[in-house]
């Protein structure tokens, strides 16, 4: 049977042998460590029995809390393995100087770069901001779930299998070697006709299914099932955020699909979309792929802005200052988002009137950022300011943001841009309104609401720790680009012949270590607010003494958040209530209706990761299968009829008690 | 406006101090006109950044908990006149800007002519720009100096405060174009031909690279500019001329095969259609060229009929970077007549488009007419 070439390539496709890199022995060790770590980590599981609960209490849990979780969960994982890679690029840079080609062939370099890109953003970022949306506001708005549970636990799956399927292609053949949008003619068949292509287009379209689908369950679940009261402009400005973000999704993510799908069209069915040949062309793709590209940036932006707002209000104690031109702001960057993606290709040729146009509306977004950034500024005007960790991310956030800010509106003029396209100045520019907003955010948010989500604060010690490695890492990391852009030093060089370089790389790699130990030190930060939780625990519900509503339940919240829906009479809602000396209800509780656990969503997602892989390996009996399969499960799943029950009374009654005791204590 | 820009220019220098920022330090009136730009936007904006970094700072030492001096206002959430400040400064700042910036994109677009060589110094009317032709091969700079019937590989070079008018393509896949002493860059594209004109005003050497991630070879896909007097620059082309070697079609297929940190080749003379060739796509004797292509499409194309004229390509270029394909590459092949064997003739074909807007509508004009000129002698009447 093994050697009958024909067979071995209808049971196992492209899959040889060959596939498995044990020629290489970084990807080797790598595998060795990851597999011992997983063998352990299953053995524990079950050992300690926990694969029983870690199933029904979590996998199959329709839970948007336990989702957002683990969506936060899948990002702070993902992390490790794209900042892994950024470590093995700046080393690489440090050391391939005077004739010495540095430790990685051009065939590993320009993977690791491509998986850096692709894993931050799509697998980092945007599970950070999506877990962050779904377990804050159904909170905010007073609901006790999204609109569409079930969906939201699916979306979750296949976003972690598109990421899977990215660290299978660690393992089991290789990843793109194309850049992390993957312009053709690059990506076309004809210069990447192995698989690494392939992982890159299955993995983004399985995990923009998730995303898609995310987009559309927190639109109607913001549009709908808002507490009675709260009318758009009364809105907490997270909430606001989180629904641009997800509108921004909704319209662009389908460009996304399309381009990807076009793009595979010409790899498997040798259609000329954005080939040279046959009257094809690859403008088409670059200007389809930033059409969804510029709006992404966005979409991982606008929910940091939306954290950013409600700490400098919390902890500044006042209300936020221009609630209505933050809204307003925060809208026409949405909408201006979609009127700028052009200016990622001013070199491309496009004519003067059409790169001016680009570059005067890429300016116009400054406005409103701008006013943004005064915003906040003018909340912390006459308040009473608390550098509690969550804060001193926000000013390092306004310091770091405004400069990031300076250089993209630099960028956007296109004759400067033709100097710096490119150029390591571009990849500064972009690290510094990504980790400086997007990631700053994140990890304002997750301190914020982490009392929220397990009941007790993260370690303050450890979280500095972690702030001041990441932040001064980060300047140290990413001035040095800035000042090789001005050299005309361009980006995904693998090794280079001008010594006088080195020495700002070498410098760039010392900052990359520092934020690799701001990341440990946020790593022990966790394990130790674990280990003291009881010293940490917040007894209250509102540690921050926060404004909005989701610190009037409990931390962590009950599975249905709120046993009375709410009644809303002011942006500042929970603020509002406590102000004027609201009581909680002891009693009438009625029993409370609650969608069902389903294991729907991780099949469904399973299943979907098979295909994807069957389709990369061009496996096609396994697909069909795959396929069938997906498409038999789905329809299975409509014959569910246990997709809701009800919380009895007295288990309501008996939640609220405990509580109310709780919170007796914690006066006392 | 002169002032200002070297006073501008202080800190930056001094915080570039000892590197060699080529980008802020050109040699190319092209490049240093962006390099103002990117200097007097980057003051402009800090007219705005410093005073807001500032309060930043001000503002959280201040209104920190521990100092109860100064007043708490925690209800104070709205101004109208702060508010009109706030939109209306970043408003005007972007105002002055987009006028720069409009005015600057159109004055430095890479497809203009040039108006001058250095600061008043206008470009008379007869002067010719040096052509150049490049073409961004795997991994290496094919130049054609049409002019003078010579190539070269990864080195060029031209003579001082002349203009230069290039135009850039590329065999196989995206690739930028890029010496940043001279001026910026500019895509080069497999199938396309994209357009720079630039002025060295400085004898030396310079380097120039992809800016765009092409493949393996990229990082080595780097070539030497040399500025030279016209006295130089003369005696540089007679050298070439007399070592002797032709770049023709059969050369190029050789040349354009991938391969990394290639030594400067230097060649004689070079067929003069070469890069309308690869332009076209068809250098390859008997693949129908891409501008044919388009013109008989133009007219309505060959219907069924053009399924026949599909072949499969015969060296195939994937092979050329890894492992084999999945579908057999295909190509059209040419529509030959019997005074042209190989297919049309490149020579006097123009290729640039008489309108660059084939709209379809009620009212204008059939795209045919317009892409007319593709074919002036169509090969199949």
């Amino acid at each position: 049977m093994f050697d009958n070439p024909e067979l071995m390539k209808a049971i196992f496709g492209r899959l040889t042998l060959e596939a498995l890199p044990l020629h290489e022995p970084i990807l080797v060790a790598t595998f060795a460590a990851v597999a011992i770590g997983g063998v352990a980590m299953v053995g524990a599981l079950t050992y300690f029995k926990l694969w029983g609960y870690l199933w029904k209490e979590w996998f199959t849990s329709i839970d948007h809390k336990r989702i957002g979780i683990m969506y936060v969960v899948l990002a702070l994982v993902m992390l490790l393995r794209g900042f892994a890679d950024a470590i093995m690029m700046r080393v690489q840079q440090a050391m391939a100087f005077n004739g010495s080609e540095g430790y990685l062939p051009a065939h590993h370099f320009d993977q690791i770069f491509t998986a850096h890109g692709v894993i931050m953003i799509f697998f980092v970022a945007m599970p950070l901001v999506t877990g962050l949306m779904n377990y804050v506001v159904p909170l905010q708005i007073g609901a006790r779930d999204v609109a569409f549970p079930f969906l939201n636990n699916f979306s979750f799956w296949m976003t972690a299998a598109g990421a899977a399927l990215v660290m299978a292609s660690l393992f089991i053949g290789e990843f793109a070697r194309t850049g992390w949008l993957a312009y053709p003619p690059l990506s076309n068949i004809a210069y990447s006709p192995d698989v690494g292509v392939d992982y890159y287009i299955w993995s983004l379209q399985v995990a923009g299914v998730g995303t898609l689908l995310s987009g559309v369950n927190l639109i109607a679940t913001i549009v709908k099932m808002r507490a009675p009261g709260m009318t758009l402009m009364k809105m907490p400005v997270f909430t606001w955020t989180a629904l641009c973000t997800n509108v921004l999704i909704v319209a662009a993510f389908p460009v996304l699909t399309g381009v990807l799908a076009l793009l595979s069209l010409d790899r498997y069915a040798g259609t000329n979309f954005f080939t040279s040949d046959f009257g094809g062309n690859a403008m088409m793709y670059v200007n389809l792929i930033w059409i969804w590209g510029h709006p992404e940036v966005y979409i991982l932006v606008l929910p940091a802005f939306g954290v950013f707002s409600e700490v400098t209000s919390t902890f500044s104690g006042k209300k936020l200052f221009g609630y209505t031109s933050m809204v307003y702001a925060t809208v026409v960057i949405t909408i201006l988002s979609y009127l700028v993606w052009l200016h990622h290709f001013f070199t491309m040729g496009s004519g003067a009137s059409v790169n001016s146009f680009f570059g005067i509306t890429t300016m116009i977004i400054s406005i409103p950022t701008g006013a943004k950034i005064f915003n906040w500024l003018f909340t912390m005007y006459r308040g009473r300011i608390r550098f509690e960790v969550p804060m001193m991310w926000t000013i390092a956030f306004m310091l770091t943001f405004v400069i990031g800010g300076m250089t993209g509106v630099l960028l956007a003029v296109p004759p400067a841009d033709f100097v710096l396209h490119n150029s390591l100045f571009l990849i500064a520019h972009f690290h510094n309104v990504i980790i400086g907003g997007v990631v700053f955010g994140m990890f304002a948010g997750i301190t914020y609401w982490f009392p929220k989500a397990f009941g007790f604060k993260l370690d303050p010690f450890w979280g500095k720790m972690s702030f001041w490695f990441w932040v001064i890492g980060f300047w140290f990391a990413f001035m040095p680009l800035y000042v090789l852009g001005f050299m005309g030093v361009t980006r995904r060089l693998r090794v280079f012949d001008d010594p006088s370089l080195q020495i700002w790389f070498i410098i760039a790699a010392l900052g990359a270590a520092m934020i690799a130990i701001g990341i440990a030190c946020f790593l022990i930060q966790i394990a130790v607010s674990i280990k003291n939780r009881e010293k940490l625990r917040d007894w209250t519900g509102d540690p921050w003494n926060g404004r909005t509503l989701e610190w009037s339940t409990s931390s962590p919240p009950p599975v249905y958040n709120f046993a009375f829906t709410p009644v809303i009479h002011d942006n500042d809602a929970w603020w509002d209530m406590k102000k004027r000396g609201y009581q909680r209800p002891a009693d009438g509780f009625k029993a409370i209706h609650m969608p069902s656990n389903t294991s729907a969503g991780i099949i469904l997602a399973g299943l979907s990761a098979l295909v994807a892989f069957a389709l990369i390996w061009q496996i096609w009996w396994l697909a069909i299968v795959g396929f069938l399969g997906l498409i038999g499960t789905a329809i299975g799943h409509t014959f569910n009829y246990h997709r809701s029950f009800y919380i009895p009374r007295e288990k309501v009654v008996e939640t609220e008690r405990a509580r109310t005791q709780l919170l007796q204590t914690a006066r006392a | 406006m002169k002032l200002f820009r070297n006073f501008a220019l202080l800190p930056l220098l001094a915080l570039l101090g000892g590197c060699n920022a080529i980008v802020l330090n050109p040699a190319g009136d092209v490049a240093i006109q962006q390099r103002d730009l990117v200097i007097i936007s980057t003051v402009l904006m800090l007219f705005i950044v410093i005073p807001v970094m500032a309060l930043i700072v001000f503002f959280a030492w201040r209104y920190r908990q521990s100092n109860t001096s100064v007043p708490y206002d925690p209800d104070w959430d709205h101004s109208t006149h702060l508010e009109l400040v706030i939109w209306a400064a970043p408003l005007l700042i972007i105002i002055c800007l987009g006028a720069i910036t409009w005015m600057a994109t159109h004055l430095l677009d890479p497809f203009r002519p040039l108006g001058r060589t250095a600061p008043g110094q206008a470009v008379a009317h007869e002067v010719k720009p040096l052509k150049v032709e490049v073409v961004a091969l795997d991994w290496k700079w094919l130049f054609i100096y049409p002019d003078y019937g010579i190539a070269t590989v990864n080195q060029m070079a031209a003579p001082v405060d002349q203009p230069i008018h290039f135009r850039i393509s590329a065999s196989s896949v995206m690739n930028a174009f890029y010496v940043p002493a001279l001026a910026g860059m500019i895509y080069a594209m497999p199938g396309m031909q994209t357009q720079l004109n630039a002025v060295i005003n400085k004898p030396g050497d310079f380097k120039g690279f992809s800016a765009n991630y092409s493949g393996d070879g990229f990082s080595k896909m780097r070539f030497d500019f040399l500025a030279r007097s016209e006295a130089d620059f003369a005696k540089w082309v007679s050298d070439i001329k007399a070592t002797g070697g032709n770049l023709g079609r059969t050369e190029y297929l050789e040349l354009e095969k991938p391969s990394e940190g290639v030594a400067v080749r230097k060649y004689a003379s070079v067929d003069q259609q070469l890069f309308q060739l690869i332009v076209n796509l068809c250098v390859q004797p008997g693949k129908m060229c891409m501008h044919e292509m388009a013109a008989i499409d133009a007219k309505g194309g060959l219907g069924l009929a053009g399924v026949n004229l599909v072949q499969s390509i015969e060296y195939d270029k994937s092979a050329r970077r890894g492992s084999a394909p999945i579908l057999a590459k295909t190509y059209v092949a040419s529509v030959c007549t019997t005074d042209a064997p190989m297919g049309a003739d490149m020579m006097d074909v123009q290729v640039t488009p008489v309108s660059s807007t084939p709209l379809l509508g009620a009212g204008l004009p059939k795209p045919a007419a317009t892409f007319q000129s593709f074919a002036p002698r169509p090969s199949n009447s």
